[in-house]
């Protein structure tokens, strides 16, 4: 298993794995598959696959070091970068189906809907780090500073499952963001636990 | 793919036989106005039980023939919801505002996206779970300030009035809309025959929520039983409707079987659907969603494209089915556009204050 994750077919499989969705989710544009509300499907399916992306990138460190592979590394930025390609569908998705990219409404709608604004911001953040994911980025601003921007997932975890949860809270339909609420609580509390382990193992 | 493409793709129905459906069926989904008005006559002087016979056999043409060409479980899950439906065809009301010149909502749309909430608060969740629902028997209470309390059975109710055929547009507060086809008759005929008192200013509407058939109600996303409420006015407007069916058949569990409110120029919401009780009083009910969110839905919640939900705009909408992918939303009418018909109601009101 871990010779094979290592093997460049491991990482050609994941990303076509990464892109089954998006796949699925184009045929059923081209099929008229996609319910009474297709554009409200489509913005709700790349938000989803958004949040499950964001749970897989922050279950690689965890997994890592829970089973002693560090050959996971190597799919971390894959699993960010797809992360990062379902968040700017869901943008586009938003602006093109919801709002027929007209800025001026999307200008209006903004203030209106905060959690539009929440989700920008942790979108912006995505962009920041999908631009600084290469390595000459890493070299350019220093391994240090590097590290210190892409901890900004952390706060991008909180504010997607924010941006979800105030979404649904007008409807009290809260058990999804629920679910991912707990499964992202779970992998920064881990972080948290492991660095307050480390502190007192010095 | 569903039953009512099937219908006329498949049986090359003449012209004048559309009439016999109770209502005109055409490819692209309902009829014109204009074939409406054209074959109402011939349908008017048809007695009713060969009327009735005829459609029957329609009917079961058109459901075998189109289950030939259902091949996804999609589609076969529309068709086990619709099987059994019965027709309960209406004459086209004379109301002015009941018949929309819009084109109507696809069946499959209207009975696949709903919101009703005892059923799960995803929208495909009532399609999927309403079939537990236990119609028969059913009957209403009318409880409050009136002359004639008592519990009216479902088989009085259906008799009460003449059924009208009504074609309303449909706005949820959530930003789409829907163009259907009711059957039934307006809610003031129930009102005179059960003679309200002087004292009664307002009528509650108290709907089923039985935890053993209704999953959602096992939940807790609102405080069950559902409770909505018209002032009196409203609820003696001849548009106001008491819908027992849809698109020529009994109303499907999932929109609200056996019997339900519809209030075309309100946000869906407020036509509450399986009604148990209708209560005459002398205050302002509570409506459930005024419970659960005071600050986000109003007593009168009347479409109103200038009046903005604090965490949406109302100004626009999407028309289910109709409107594609790429096209902007349309704009939503003062009162979903019934406002000839409803305005006066609310003359002198502040609509910003009294959402």
């Amino acid at each position: 298993m871990r010779t094979w994750l290592r093997s460049r077919t491991a990482w050609w499989a994941l990303l076509v794995l990464g892109l089954c969705p998006l796949a699925w989710l184009v045929w059923r544009t081209f099929t008229d598959q996609l319910g009474a509300n297709p554009a409200e499907t489509l913005i709700r399916a790349t938000g989803d696959w958004t949040l499950r992306g964001l749970c897989l990138a922050l279950a690689i460190t965890p997994l890592r070091s829970v089973l002693g592979w560090p050959e996971l590394a190597r799919f971390r930025r894959m699993l960010g970068l797809l992360t990062f390609g379902y968040a700017s569908l869901h943008l586009v998705c938003y602006a093109w189906f919801d709002m027929g990219l007209d800025w001026a409404d999307i200008a209006h709608d903004i203030p209106k809907r905060p959690f539009v604004l929440v989700g920008s911001l942790a979108f912006a953040m995505l962009a920041l780090m999908a631009a600084t994911s290469w390595n000459g980025a890493i070299r350019r601003l220093g391994a240090r500073r590097w590290q210190v921007l892409h901890r900004s997932v952390y706060a991008v975890a909180v504010l997607a499952v924010l941006h979800f949860w105030w979404m649904r809270a007008g409807k009290n339909n809260v058990i999804e963001v629920w679910v991912y609420g707990l499964v992202l609580a779970a992998l920064l509390g881990w972080r948290i636990w492991r660095r307050a382990h480390n502190l007192r193992g010095a | 793919m569903g039953r009512v493409q099937g219908y006329s793709k498949k049986i090359k129905m003449p012209n004048h036989l559309y009439s016999l459906v109770g209502a005109d069926w055409t490819d692209m989904g309902y009829s014109s106005f204009a074939t409406r008005r054209i074959h109402l006559s011939s349908r008017d002087i048809t007695p009713e039980a060969v009327y009735q016979s005829r459609r029957d056999i329609l009917m079961g043409l058109a459901t075998g023939t189109a289950s030939l060409a259902l091949t996804g479980w999609a589609s076969r899950e529309a068709l086990a919801q619709t099987a059994g439906a019965m027709p309960l065809p209406g004459k086209s009301s004379a109301v002015p505002g009941a018949v929309t010149m819009d084109k109507p909502t696809a069946y499959k749309d209207a009975t696949s996206y709903n919101n009703f909430y005892e059923f799960g608060t995803d929208k495909s969740d009532p399609a999927r779970h309403a079939h537990t629902l236990q119609t028969q028997p059913w009957s209403v209470a009318i409880e409050g300030l009136v002359k004639k309390p008592g519990n009216y059975g479902l088989e009085d109710l259906l008799k009460l009035s003449t059924m009208e055929e009504r074609i309303y547009r449909l706005r949820c507060v959530e930003g789409w809309s829907m163009v259907i086809p009711w059957v039934g008759y307006s809610l003031a005929e129930l009102i005179r025959r059960v003679e309200p008192l002087p004292g009664a200013k307002f009528v509650e509407f108290i709907t089923q929520a039985d935890r053993k058939t209704m999953p959602g109600v096992r939940g807790g996303a609102l405080d069950w039983p559902y409770v909505e409420g018209l002032r009196m006015d409203e609820a003696m407007h001849p548009l106001t409707l008491l819908a027992f069916g849809m698109y020529g058949e009994v109303m499907p569990k999932q929109n609200g079987a056996p019997l339900r409110l519809v209030v075309p120029w309100k946000y869906g919401f407020k036509s509450a659907k399986s009604l148990v009780k209708i209560r005459f009083t002398d205050k302002q009910p509570l409506s459930s969603w005024e419970k659960a969110a005071p600050q986000e839905y109003g007593f009168y919640s009347n479409v109103n494209p200038l009046v903005d939900h604090p965490r949406w705009s109302q100004a626009t909408e999407r028309r289910i089915g109709e409107d594609g992918l790429l096209a902007k939303k349309r704009k939503t009418l003062m009162f979903n556009g019934y406002e000839p018909q409803v305005g006066q109601l609310y003359a002198g009101m502040d609509l910003k204050k009294y959402f």
